[in-house]
């Protein structure tokens, strides 16, 4: 009855008759809560931009497009992402193939940090870079010109190629994961087979392993492609003080210039449908260009595969994998906690100079700084928590339910993947701050908002996942058994997909701590997040405190990952 | 215990239908198997009496209960209609142990502990797991957990218990052993049982019936498993029962030929009576066909006996199987090793003569998938 099955789960809820049964309260609900927290913030922005006073009113879209400034950002923002995803597709993609499939040395400490860039906060990331490379004022510029005597900077940091050099050294790791995952699943034997039949080296890494990982390269590349061409803090950081702006930025500095008025809210509305068409269409061309065939060949097994000998090159490319990760890891970590350390900035990095006082600042001291990190907590766990929760009920009526109108609801809940933060916070601004007889500006509450928006598809894949593993067969069990349809979810689906909710709550907890651009828009005076603090005490100047802040951000997110990967590797013990 | 009765039920998958007007009237305490090709809707029938499927028209009646029935507007769900099942891939809960597997649907239908306990070891000792109780199901072999599906079902439910292929995923040797089981417990309990699979040896030795269902969904044949095996009503049921060889013949002046050779090769048997026109088929089983040297001077065989060639032959242990050429046909023949040895094994190339048992005619061969 294979043909049957698929339709099953549909069948078992369904015919419960015309009673109001779980099934459909479930579905009833996902659908309400995705239309409040993503439909209704997309629907304000198009309203918003295109009627005036309930008539249609075309000439804000057309005026904004035809700004010179605004097709210079939006020119920007393509070109900076399309460098990054082409440089961060080559370069996670080469050290994949080199810790995945050649015998270079110390493999596992290698895998693990090269995650680490995943972890870091670009815009912090950014922060350091600043540091180090500003023109005038960044400690290897400033080196540079001491021993050159010149006063020409080694690099300029805050340019189009700094922006670029940034991002790629945070978003790489998206193709290093997906691909490091599809080499380690791969089967050696396809080749083995292809050595056995005559073919040399690199004819097998172009004619067979390539093709086979061309999925997992493009969707590490499409994941950084969305990102950077969404992405703020970089640009933000390094752009604003040479007037570099990026669509993003760019709807940040209309909204922020006009302080807040109708007017560049809805200016940063129309650009804000621009980004999102620039997204979309990449995200369509990237589809075209990359339509391949699926591979299903990569098997879930782990095997020993044929390891490349490096002979004479293995020292010189292990020296290039730790000059790359001193470059992208601890120089900025280095220079964040270094500077986080002294006593002001501008002082030399000696240890005379260092002192825990701008810690006990941002830890004690600055209301503002505290009460940043206290709310990223709340914000974090209480966002992590319903949207764990809401995430898992819309995937169950997606993957288990399996309602008549479900692509909507998958719709639905990826949407917000693919729209940009800047955008989200627009929408929400547009929705919360009074439209609905509802105004939660200033308020912590419309940041949880749009956490709970942003971060859903994270939650949806995650927990879809988990169920998929679970069998419809073991619920059709306990209802055998004399279990209702929602006994039957709490007794068993439940505990079943409990450790990939765990997992799933830390795949939100973690971004949402170090979650800058949403925030930024939204924050009023008491709800800043450690993100926001860090930022606003960077741009007023106050360097080491923001340095101090910004590390102890990374010591909670690298706890969080630790928690993380203790309570995936107990589930995978199982 | 309670009988089951299907009425002309039809189920639906959007716009498929799995079974059409399906009628299957089950008796209280009998072991009824419901024996087809995949696919061909008997997943769906048991879906249909467990309350896993919703009916687009008839009725399901469960003892006296009218569990289903798409006129009446009645639609029983599944756990309320006290049905125990095995799912083909034993559906055993991951994260419970043994026991707890078993006693859950006590505890739904708030059996006193005490008392489900003392039924719980009860069934364990049944399905002989009771050493295993605290085991967690991924510490057992895959006819262990079939054993703890089956003690749940039976806990489940003391009227009907519904089997999906539980057997198909085991090897061979378990897969012998446990169906000598599930008819040992079926005796013991009384439980009406309602058993589906595609393999005709599982089903012959558990079922008191058996039904033979096509790929339309429609049962073909209802019987014992003797009569079945002795009176196969049409081509389709006698091939599902057994393997089977088809030699096309036809009525020439009164007498058989075999119909697709290029030379004419009497078919020496008696002429059958009753068949509808004066081409069909000859049907035997490989067991039932005994082989013969031909006499070397080419002449007609002793008595007129069919003559073939033979043009394979396959060793497989206890059976010689031989592929023998008569016309344009190739027939199977299977020998007990040990009478072929006796009696001298034949090599490819030899010619043969062929003696039949048990020869069965049918209009037509049909196909069985």
């Amino acid at each position: 009855m294979r043909a049957g099955q698929s339709l099953r789960g549909s069948e078992l809820r369904r015919m419960e008759g015309s009673r109001f049964n779980t099934g459909q309260l479930l579905l009833v609900i996902s659908t309400v809560i995705l239309i409040i927290t993503v439909v209704l913030p997309v629907a304000m922005i198009v309203y918003n931009v295109f009627f005036y006073k309930w008539s249609f009113d075309w000439s804000l879209f057309a005026s904004m497009l035809t700004d010179p400034d605004n097709l210079a950002a939006m020119w920007n923002t393509v070109k900076i992402s399309f460098l990054v995803t082409t440089l961060g597709t080559v370069v996670g993609l080469f050290f994949a193939w080199l810790i995945g499939r050649s015998d270079i040395p110390l493999k596992g400490l290698m895998k693990s940090l090269f995650v680490i860039p995943y972890m870091f906060p670009p815009f912090i990331g950014a922060m350091a870079w600043g540091l180090l490379l500003a023109p005038r004022s960044g400690y290897i510029n400033k080196m540079f010109m001491a021993l050159t005597g010149g006063r020409t900077p080694l690099f300029n940091i805050n340019t189009l190629a700094g922006i670029v050099f940034v991002e790629l050294c945070y978003y790489f790791p998206f193709v290093f994961i997906q691909v490091s995952g599809a080499l380690e699943r791969m089967d050696p034997t396809l080749e083995e087979s292809a050595r056995i039949a005559g073919a040399n080296q690199m004819t097998v890494i172009r004619r067979i392993t390539m093709p086979l990982v061309v999925p997992a390269i493009a969707a590490g590349a499409m994941l950084i492609l969305i990102s950077s061409l969404s992405h703020f803090g970089v640009p933000a950081i390094l752009g604003f003080s040479n007037g570099i702006f990026t669509l993003p930025t760019k709807i940040y500095e209309l909204i922020y210039r006009a302080s807040g008025s109708f007017e560049g809210i809805r200016q940063g509305a129309s650009l804000s449908i621009l980004l999102v068409a620039v997204v979309v269409l990449a995200l369509a061309l990237q589809r075209r260009v990359l339509r391949t065939g699926r591979y299903d060949i990569i098997r879930g097994k782990s095997m020993r595969p044929m390891l490349i000998k490096l002979r004479g090159w293995k020292a010189p490319l292990l020296a290039v994998c730790f000059v790359f990760l001193a470059i992208t890891v601890i120089l900025p970590l280095f220079t964040i906690f270094g500077v986080g350390l002294l006593k002001a900035y501008g002082v030399p990095m000696k240890l005379a100079n260092m002192t825990l006082n701008n810690f006990k600042y941002v830890l004690f001291e600055s209301r503002m700084a505290r009460d940043s990190i206290r709310n990223s907590f709340f914000l974090s766990i209480t966002s992590a928590v319903i949207t764990m929760l809401v995430g898992t009920m819309i995937a169950y009526v997606i993957v288990k339910i399996q309602p008549r109108g479900k692509g909507v609801l998958e719709v639905l809940g990826i949407l917000p993947y693919s729209i940009p933060g800047i955008v989200l916070a627009v929408g929400v601004i547009l929705t919360w701050s009074g439209a609905f007889y509802l105004n939660l500006y200033n308020t912590i509450w419309i940041i949880l908002i749009a956490y709970i928006a942003r971060y859903m598809a994270f939650s949806m894949k995650s927990a879809s996942a988990s169920l998929e593993q679970v069998h419809d067969s073991l619920e059709e069990a306990s209802r055998t058994c004399g279990a209702s349809h929602f006994e039957s979810l709490l007794d068993v689906t439940l505990p079943l997909i409990r450790p990939g909710m765990v997992a799933g709550f830390f795949l939100i907890f973690l971004p949402a701590m170090r979650e800058l651009t949403t925030s930024l828009l939204l924050y009023g005076p008491f709800t800043r997040t450690m993100g926001v603090a860090i930022y606003s005490i960077n741009e007023e100047g106050y360097t080491v405190q923001a340095c101090a802040l910004a590390g102890v951000a990374i010591i909670i997110i690298v706890l969080g990952e630790l928690l993380l990967r203790f309570v995936t590797r107990e589930r995978r013990g199982q | 215990m309670a009988e089951v009765r299907l009425d002309r039920i039809t189920v639906q998958y959007g716009k498929k239908t799995a079974i059409g007007d399906f009628s299957l009237h089950v008796r209280d305490g009998e072991c009824l198997t419901l024996l087809g090709p995949s696919p061909c809707g008997k997943t769906t029938v048991l879906r249909a009496i467990a309350g896993l499927a919703k009916l687009a028209g008839g009725d399901v009646t469960i003892g006296s209960r009218v569990v289903a029935s798409k006129d009446r507007r009645i639609f029983i769900p599944p756990e309320k209609r006290n049905v125990g099942v095995v799912f083909q891939d034993y559906a055993v809960w991951p994260h419970m142990t043994v026991e707890a597997n078993v006693l859950y649907p006590l505890k739904k239908r708030k059996v006193p502990r005490e008392e489900a306990k003392e039924q719980v070891s009860d069934v364990l000792r049944q399905v002989r797991m009771a050493d295993y109780a605290a085991r967690m199901p991924f510490q057992l072999s895959g006819g262990q957990q079939q054993r703890v599906a089956l003690a749940r079902a039976l806990v489940a439910s003391q009227d009907v218990v519904l089997l999906d292929e539980p057997l198909t995923n085991l090897d061979a040797n378990l897969r012998e052993e446990m169906r000598f089981e599930i008819k040992r417990l079926q005796n013991e309990t009384g439980v009406t049982v309602i058993y589906v699979t595609h393999d005709q040896d599982i089903a012959l030795v558990i079922s008191d019936r058996i039904a033979v269902m096509d790929k339309t969904g429609s049962v073909r044949q209802l019987g014992t498993p003797e009569e079945l095996s002795r009176n196969p009503v049409d081509s389709f049921v006698y091939r599902f029962l057994g393997l089977s060889n088809f030699i096309a013949v036809e009525i020439v002046d009164g007498e058989m030929h075999v119909r697709d050779g290029s030379e004419r090769i009497p078919f020496p048997y008696p002429v059958p009576s009753g068949m509808g026109s004066t081409s069909f088929y000859a049907a035997c089983r490989p067991m039932d066909i005994a082989l013969a040297r031909a006499a070397t001077d080419g002449g007609a065989g002793a008595g007129g006996a069919l003559r073939g060639l033979v043009t394979r032959v396959i060793y497989l242990g206890n059976i010689y199987e031989y592929r023998v050429q008569v016309g344009d046909s190739e027939i199977r023949v299977q020998q007990d090793s040990y009478e072929a040895f006796r009696n001298g094994t034949f090599r490819e190339g030899d010619a043969c003569t062929l003696s039949i048992k048990n020869i069965r005619y049918y209009e037509d061969v049909e196909e069985v998938s």
